[in-house]
């Protein structure tokens, strides 16, 4: 447990801009190394590129004009293309998927730090067992789970409602295990000692104290779950038949299975289910490193 | 009573220990202090881990409870196959497993799963390798852009992606797919020949900078002294890179192994998008396809006792693969 946060200090200590002078390698190396980064980049903004373009031609643009050059700017025909093919629903799928993953999200986030700074804080009878149990879940192969899961939510009711995608989506062994990798590294046994003293109860220290020193591996995971959520399609596909309840991937997915769809209205819609993850990416990318690091350190 | 929880993260210890050697620790506390506090802890500890707890009994425990009862029942359809309660479940016993380890279908899905991984997981693992030591080594200003730009693609959701290149590879569409020849009436990626590479490139694309973060963390914990002591000794970036980074980056290899072989086995959106647009794939491609159209009474026998069967053998093989190669793994590196 202690290599874990050891380890932190030195990786943040080696966020490095400049190298000691001893390790600046050659021009020559230079050169081509960021010749071979340069073609690397081309194969993994490529689709990228070519969805943000493809999203503004019609069909028949897309047919006829060059792949990587835009024609008359269709996004308006496209997107009413989109709404009429969809009936309407397709704002709704974008909305249901940032409420499902918002929701997942928020929920998941508390309860894996929760379970996981019990975890790290205290001893209770069980804890290692659920510590065993919670890393075998980490090594699970989800998508598995997700036929018998359909049989039991449709068992109890709950098939074919926003919970059936939600509930799910909350449970996330990477949070418990992050959250109780922080809470050992970044929550000061003394703290809670002096807080016990001084006649605090054990929620309130976790709700004003605790809660923000947790703050950073929180973002972390709801960042993780967020995306999850918003990236599960097999699940939504079992559970969601209303169209109205339809995670976006979901809908879009049910579209491209269409005999002959329109395609500039598809690609649109490709573009406009992944803009806000982009989005929320790129805003907050630094908490994606902080947890793939304490994922690998630990690995 | 500091003494306890102070050492308590370190060095976990069973609520056994404490109740039956309580005077054995220190001096300043009493033994009444100390039976409530053990009793404190373990009322606040549980109160913190149940809600996850209970919600990992729902969502992880009970549907594996009820999927291995599940397998043990055949459904003999009386009424629709989506009525659900018009099923009859009838026990079968091991039929279900029966039935599906000797499906040919199943096994030929397995065989293009462990095909896939055996080519597509070395490769994306290798070039997330290659592509962190290369960032990590001072050879380009600003690793942090590329880093950035290489990652972009796992934010893409996985049947986005699907979709995105499915449009690519078909010859009309793409800037580079019309310039090679179509195979057997199917164009050229979505031919029988090269499907199982078209779904590895578009699994590539997505998970290799991720793949890349996970050895760039490592890398990165890798005390920049050590390097450094190397140089001065007189060993060249190329000694440093194969004799230090390496094999101090061995750990995150071996994670990273182990979390794609699970994804691997569990592929459902890139097969079922790629089916979309190459007709001729069965709807028992892979096997967590098969599962799913099992499921959903596409696939005869269908319904909820051999889909679960079908589950838990994948999860078997599943398990038996992640195994055999961290047993591998480790008679490599001893």
């Amino acid at each position: 447990m202690s290599t874990v946060s050891t380890s932190r200090t030195k990786r943040q200590s080696s966020a490095r801009p400049t190298p000691p002078p001893s390790l600046a390698p050659r021009r020559t190396a230079r050169v081509i190394t960021t010749i071979v980064l340069c073609f690397v980049l081309v194969y993994f903004m490529a689709p990228v590129v070519w969805l943000f373009i493809a999203s503004s031609k019609t069909t028949a643009q897309l047919l006829s004009t060059g792949s990587f050059m835009f024609a008359d700017l269709s996004w308006g025909a496209n997107w009413s293309a989109l709404l009429e093919w969809t009936g309407g629903n397709f704002p709704r799928w974008v909305l249901n998927s940032l409420i499902y993953s918002c929701v997942a999200g928020v929920a998941g986030t508390l309860i894996s730090v929760s379970c996981g700074y019990a975890i790290a804080k205290f001893q209770f009878p069980g804890r290692r067992v659920l510590l065993a149990v919670t890393m075998g879940g980490l090594l699970m192969p989800v998508a598995l789970l997700t036929v018998p899961l359909y049989v039991l939510f449709h068992q109890i009711g709950l098939a074919n409602t926003a919970w059936a995608v939600i509930i799910p989506s909350m449970v996330s062994p990477f949070g418990v295990f992050l959250g109780q990798v922080y809470a050992e590294s970044s929550v000061p046994t003394e703290l809670l000692e002096a807080a016990r003293v001084d006649g605090a109860s054990e929620a309130r220290t976790f709700f004003t104290m605790v809660l923000r020193l947790l703050a950073p591996a929180m973002l972390t995971i709801f960042l993780f779950i967020f995306v999850a959520t918003w990236n599960n399609v097999l699940l939504p596909l079992m559970m969601i038949s209303t169209n109205e309840l339809k995670p976006v991937t979901l809908g879009l997915y049910g579209m491209s299975t269409y005999f002959s769809p329109n395609k500039g209205a598809m690609m649109l819609g490709a573009l406009l289910g992944v803009l806000p993850l982009i989005v929320l990416f790129l805003s907050l990318q630094r908490y994606w490193r902080s947890g793939l690091a304490a994922g690998a350190v630990k690995g | 009573m500091s003494v306890i929880t102070s050492t308590a993260p370190r060095r976990p210890m069973s609520s056994a220990d404490q109740a039956t050697s309580p005077e054995g620790r220190t001096k300043t506390t009493g033994r009444q202090r100390m039976g409530r506090n053990t009793r404190h802890q373990a009322i606040s500890g549980w109160l913190f881990a149940l809600p996850f707890a209970l919600a990992f009994l729902l969502v992880f425990v009970l549907p594996i409870i009820s999927a291995v009862r599940a397998s043990f029942f055949a459904q003999v359809a009386s009424g629709g196959l989506y009525g659900g309660g018009e099923r009859q479940d009838t026990f079968v016993g091991f039929d279900n497993f029966v039935t599906a380890a000797t499906s040919l279908s199943f096994w030929r899905g397995i065989g293009r799963v462990m095909l896939f991984g055996v080519i597509q997981i070395p490769v994306m693992i290798l070039a997330a390798m290659f592509l962190a030591l290369l960032l990590d080594s001072f050879m380009v200003r600003r690793p942090g852009v590329w880093r950035l730009l290489y990652f972009l693609p796992y934010a893409i959701p996985g049947i986005i992606a699907a979709i995105v290149w499915s449009y690519l590879y078909q010859p009309e569409l793409s800037p580079f797919a019309g310039a090679f020849p179509s195979m057997g009436g199917s164009p050229f990626f979505l031919s029988p020949q090269v499907m199982l590479a078209s779904m590895a490139n578009i699994t590539t694309w997505t998970y290799t900078g991720y793949n890349m973060l996970i050895f760039l963390a490592a890398l990165q914990a890798i005390p920049t002294e050590l390097t450094e002591a190397a140089r001065v000794d007189g060993a060249s970036g190329w000694q440093i890179t194969t004799q230090i980074k390496i094999p101090m980056v061995r750990g995150a290899a071996l994670l990273a192994t182990l979390l794609s072989i699970i994804g691997t086995v569990q592929l459902f959106n890139e097969p079922s998008m790629m089916r979309a647009v190459a007709s001729w794939m069965g709807n028992d491609y892979m096997p967590m396809m098969m599962a799913y159209n099992t499921m959903m009474g596409q696939i005869s026998p269908s319904g909820s006792g051999p889909a679960s069967a079908i589950s838990i053998l994948i999860a078997a093989v599943a398990g038996v693969l992640a195994v055999a190669y961290a047993i591998v793994q480790s008679r490599m590196s001893r």
